[in-house]
């Protein structure tokens, strides 16, 4: 019952990921890229980090590690997987999540607290909220502007794959709450299962009450 | 920040027999990677305006990676078709990028 939390070269939230998990007293381990997926992981985080320094673009260079194909070869089996940030990025260049994460609208690095709106709580990574819950996250990203084609943001929103959109304090949807541009306001999506989900806030910075904020702590309940 | 990398790819196949390697030609192909139409660029953005900050006058700017590769292949249509398969598989994102591919004989 060990959830992998894969390490990449230049991940550096994976032993937040594993606080954040102990404290829920989920059992978790840190796994080098190389070394492949334990057959018996019960769960995948993609920590966030700036893996091969982003280069190409965020994510690219860590989608073509051998190790995921082992996270899809898992994620199809109903193990949940969880991409956060980088590992948000990761997620949507090896296609196991829709659409492209990109440069901010801002073109700037942005460090800061945000709230997001649940917008299925019918998954792992919500079940613990309630659909239009507003959540207080962390973000720390400079491209994270969520883009889909208009034909394929349609369609994700019929299928009811999103998870989160930035939204203000009320839950309501506007300009000013939406911090990087994201297409639909759109912080999180799931994959072709609702067990494989990505977010680019951290709600394992957002766990330990001893940080202030324990709003995400719901998320990684999909591992408990 | 734009990227330029140069690859030297040559195939397995050009090492087995002098033959072989007689019957392919060194290419160098040139993918440029390129956002949709309609994506925003705030990269652009941000180096139009600090040209214009210059005193320059512009419509607009765009800005693409171009990846110079070179590669021997049996003729140019095999070289263009080894560096679509590289833009398809890694230099671009489909979901937010266009491409092209030209192809010249190396020097």
């Amino acid at each position: 019952m060990t959830v992998s939390i894969i390490r990449f070269g230049g991940s550096n939230c994976d032993r937040d990921a594993v606080r954040a998990l102990d404290a829920l007293d989920v059992d978790a381990e840190i796994v080098w890229h190389e070394d492949g997926l334990p057959a018996d992981a019960t769960g995948v985080v993609l920590p966030g980090g700036f893996s091969y320094g982003d280069y190409l673009r965020a994510g690219a260079m860590a989608a073509q590690s051998p190790i995921m194909a082992d996270v899809r070869d898992l994620a199809a089996d109903g193990v949940p997987v969880l991409g956060v940030c980088n590992g948000a990025q990761i997620g949507c260049e090896s296609k196991l999540t829709p659409g492209a994460f990109t440069t901010n609208a801002s073109a700037r690095f942005q460090c800061e607290h945000v709230n997001v709106r649940v917008e299925n709580a019918d998954t792992p990574f919500t079940a613990a909220y309630d659909e239009g819950d507003v959540l207080t996250l962390p973000i720390a990203h400079g491209e994270g502007r969520f883009e889909i084609g208009a034909e394929r943001y349609d369609d994700l929103v019929s299928e009811d794959r999103v998870l989160f959109r930035y939204c203000d304090e009320d839950g309501e949807l506007s300009d000013d709450a939406n911090p990087n541009g994201s297409t639909g306001a759109v912080a999180g999506v799931l994959g072709e299962r609702d067990s494989v989900a990505v977010l680019m806030p951290h709600p394992e910075r957002a766990t330990l009450p001893e940080l202030g904020l324990t709003d995400g702590q719901g998320v990684l309940r999909a591992f408990a | 920040m734009r990227t330029f990398v140069y690859l030297r790819v040559f195939p397995k196949e050009s090492l087995t027999t002098d033959a072989h390697i007689s019957a392919m030609t060194a290419y160098t192909a040139t993918v440029t990677v390129r956002l949709k139409h309609g994506v925003l660029d705030p990269e652009a953005e941000t180096t139009q305006k600090a040209l214009e900050r210059l005193g320059f006058e512009l419509g607009d700017l765009r800005s693409a990676d171009r990846f110079e590769i070179d590669l021997e292949a049996a003729d140019s249509d095999e070289a263009a078709e080894r560096a679509g398969e590289m833009a398809d598989r890694l230099l671009a994102n489909p979901t937010i990028h266009d491409y092209d591919v030209t192809v010249e004989t190396a020097e």
